[in-house]
């Protein structure tokens, strides 16, 4: 143990997520069995429940758009050395930007209602990260209570502005009235039928480009501009960067800022794709499964899409169990998530160190025969 | 006369809304002094409140439901500490996989082994439930305002948690600064390498904090289910974990300005009830919500230093490691 052994690249990158999330699903099992009910049986539900027919793999996807977003957010921040459990918030104040501007000018023409909506999602998402980002690059408030605050507040904001202000009125439940039709994001099935495809009709919709549009864009930024080579050093040294001329803080306001933005790009799903309104907390966890997804993903954009579309289907698997498995609940979707993110993050040592024993040994057999 | 006596209820629902973010940033102050950041307080109290509520269902003793939340939070505290201390894995990522885990685990087991949509049966039995104790001649005393209603309202009346919970403050204060267990536990949040050089282990020593911080959440978690309410219904902490890290950040980890924060912070909470459609002089009608996020508004202030400043033990969220 006196030469401290690295794990092959591909071992880092794909073998360590995939033995976490395996220790995550037996775990898993394992509470189900506890339950009373057949591991097996349920894990068969669930990926069928995922992707057994064209309506679940529709649901599938929508639900990973909204993680593509947040899980994307948390990277861009980790990238920086910065911790954004806001997500959640952010998310939550982006989603009101859409609203906004679809309520406005939702009888705008779809192309022109589309880029002020991306927009106003970016830019209020950006702006409730502003602050934690600000005070963490200036003052050294440590980002991620500041975050955890901003949610609270963001929560309580939106609660105050959809009972008083924004709410439908002569209507009980707190939400806003309907966005104009032009607004609303193309389904997936419409968007088929017109190239002579038949879908079944799901929630799924042209937000799920825009995610991966924005999973592209944020590899061309982290890896292949200044900018992203910047706060890729930040990331790792801040000592370091400000030998090369770059300003840490600036970094961490502008990391925080981008975070913010794509956390935001969950509204463009879930209100101007499915809802089509604003409503009381429809972010509904997203914000903390970006985290996960993150973990898992390695904070890369490709490995956040697959692990989007895998928390995705976990969702819409998960809903499918509760309706054959009475004894089984949609919570149960939330525990294995917890899980992935012990197995896939806070555990991450644990499985590291003898998988890097393991390799070390093979090649050093390896090399001895040859 | 009215006024005065809105005043001490609204001071005796002060107490009762303190009671649990008290206990929780108590235990969150063990654990961050010796260089643990506790985002967990939340899921270990969760954690409590349905073990409390289900041991106490089952068993019909509130002491016995006490115990299993105390048990339940301590295990969850280790797990933890084995993620954070034993295998140096990142403190806030563990915490919130705990959080999250035990959110949906709760409600599970709890439609699992009771049937009723992820809670626990009501607890209405004697015994089963933590209830307030009367002292005596409350009942006479109320007829005075004064001193007679303060002692009834905010002296007498609360459930045996709450006075634990008082005298937990100057336990806490005394084990901190008083004794060499508490001068080692604050040395190995500020220079884990100090005390490691002096041949103490950091790990022990972290362990410990973790598992004092667990018995506390315990007690926090019992508190909200089998003592404030009868029953666990999902994610009744409610951000009561997040509060009580913020107060204890407000109270600089130190213990009596933290009892002030908590009282700070469950006074604006009492009062947003009280406040709630009610129309001041001058002012109107003050968004409930608005008072509500007030602790998280002051908090962040504090952060950014604009109102005193606060200093987090130095070597928080810094796993250990011998070699550097």
């Amino acid at each position: 143990m006196s030469t401290p052994k690295q794990l092959p690249r591909w071992a880092d990158l794909i073998l360590l997520p995939l033995v976490g999330l395996a220790a995550a699903l037996l775990l898993s099992c394992g509470v189900i069995a506890l339950l009373g009910e057949s591991p097996w049986q349920a894990m068969r539900l669930m990926v069928d429940g995922a992707f057994g027919s064209q309506e679940s793999i529709g649901y599938s996807l929508f639900y990973a758009t909204n993680f593509i977003f947040t899980g994307l957010a948390v990277a861009v921040a980790f990238h920086a050395g910065l911790f954004n459990i806001g997500g959640e918030g952010q998310a939550y104040i982006g989603g009101l930007g859409a609203g906004l501007v679809c309520l406005w000018l939702g009888h705008w023409p779809f192309w022109a209602v589309l880029p002020l909506a991306v927009m106003g999602a970016a830019g209020f998402g950006a702006a409730w990260a502003f602050l934690p980002g600000l005070l963490q690059a200036k003052r050294g408030s440590h980002i991620v209570i500041t975050t955890i605050m901003f949610n609270f507040i963001a929560s309580a904001l939106m609660t105050y502005l959809l009972v008083n202000v924004l709410i439908k009125p002569g209507q009980q439940s707190p939400e806003t009235r309907e966005f104009g039709s032009n607004s609303w994001m193309p389904f997936a099935h419409e968007i088929l039928a017109r190239v002579g495809l038949d879908f079944t009709a799901t929630p799924l919709n042209l937000a799920f480009v825009l995610a991966l549009g924005a999973a592209g864009l944020v590899w061309v930024f982290i890896w292949h501009t200044r900018w992203g080579y910047a706060l890729r050093v930040v990331g790792q040294s801040p000592e370091a960067a400000v030998y090369a001329g770059i300003s840490p803080s600036r970094i961490t306001i502008m990391a925080m800022l981008l975070s913010g933005a794509l956390a935001g790009g969950l509204g463009l799903n879930e209100l101007m794709g499915s809802q089509h309104r604003i409503l009381i907390d429809f972010p509904g966890g997203a914000g903390f499964v970006g985290i996960a997804v993150a973990l898992m993903g390695r904070n890369h954009p490709v490995g956040i899409v697959f692990s989007a579309i895998l928390f995705g289907a976990l969702y819409q698997g998960g809903s499918q169990l509760t309706f054959d498995m009475p004894r089984v609940n949609r919570d149960m979707v939330v525990v294995i998530q917890g899980l992935v993110i012990l197995s896939c993050g806070a555990l991450e040592n644990m499985f590291r160190q003898p998988l890097t024993a393991l390799l070390g040994r093979r090649r050093k057999s390896g090399e001895g025969r040859s | 006369m009215e006024t005065y006596t809105l005043m001490v209820l609204l001071l005796a629902a002060t107490i009762r809304v303190a009671t649990p973010l008290l206990l929780a940033a108590l235990a969150g102050m063990f654990s961050e002094r010796a260089g643990v950041i506790d985002l967990g307080l939340e899921g270990k109290m969760l954690g409590a409140a349905f073990a409390a509520a289900t041991v106490a269902t089952v068993t019909g003793s509130a002491w016995l439901g006490l115990g299993a939340g105390m048990v339940t939070a301590i295990a969850l505290s280790l797990l933890l500490g084995f993620a954070c201390v034993t295998y140096r894995g990142n403190q806030v990522v563990a915490a919130m996989a705990v959080n999250i885990m035990v959110s949906g685990l709760g409600p599970t087991l709890a439609l699992a082994w009771f049937n009723l949509g992820g809670q626990t049966p009501q607890l209405d039995a004697a015994g089963q439930r933590f209830t307030a104790v009367v002292w005596p001649w409350s009942q006479s005393a109320r007829e005075t305002p004064f001193p007679g209603l303060l002692y009834a309202e905010l002296l007498s009346g609360h459930n045996l948690v709450v006075y634990l919970a008082a005298a937990l403050v100057p336990a806490a204060a005394w084990l901190l600064y008083r004794t060499r267990f508490g001068l080692r536990l604050r040395a190995v949040g500020e220079n884990p390498q100090a005390v490691d050089t002096a041949g103490i282990s950091v790990t022990g020593l972290r362990y410990q904090a973790m598992i004092i911080s667990g018995a506390l959440c315990g007690v926090a978690g019992s508190y909200l289910s089998i003592a404030a309410s009868s029953g666990f219904v999902r994610d009744m902490t409610a951000g009561k974990g997040y509060l009580a890290l913020a107060a204890l950040i407000f109270g600089k980890w130190r213990p009596y300005p933290t009892l002030a924060a908590c009282l700070l912070f469950a006074f604006t909470d009492a009062l947003a009830v009280r406040l709630q459609g009610v129309a001041l002089p001058l002012v109107g009608v003050i968004p409930v919500q608005f008072i509500l996020a007030l602790p998280y508004v002051l908090t962040v202030l504090l952060l950014a230093g604009f109102v005193g400043r606060a200093v987090a033990p130095r070597a928080i969220g810094v796993p250990y490691s011998k070699e550097k």
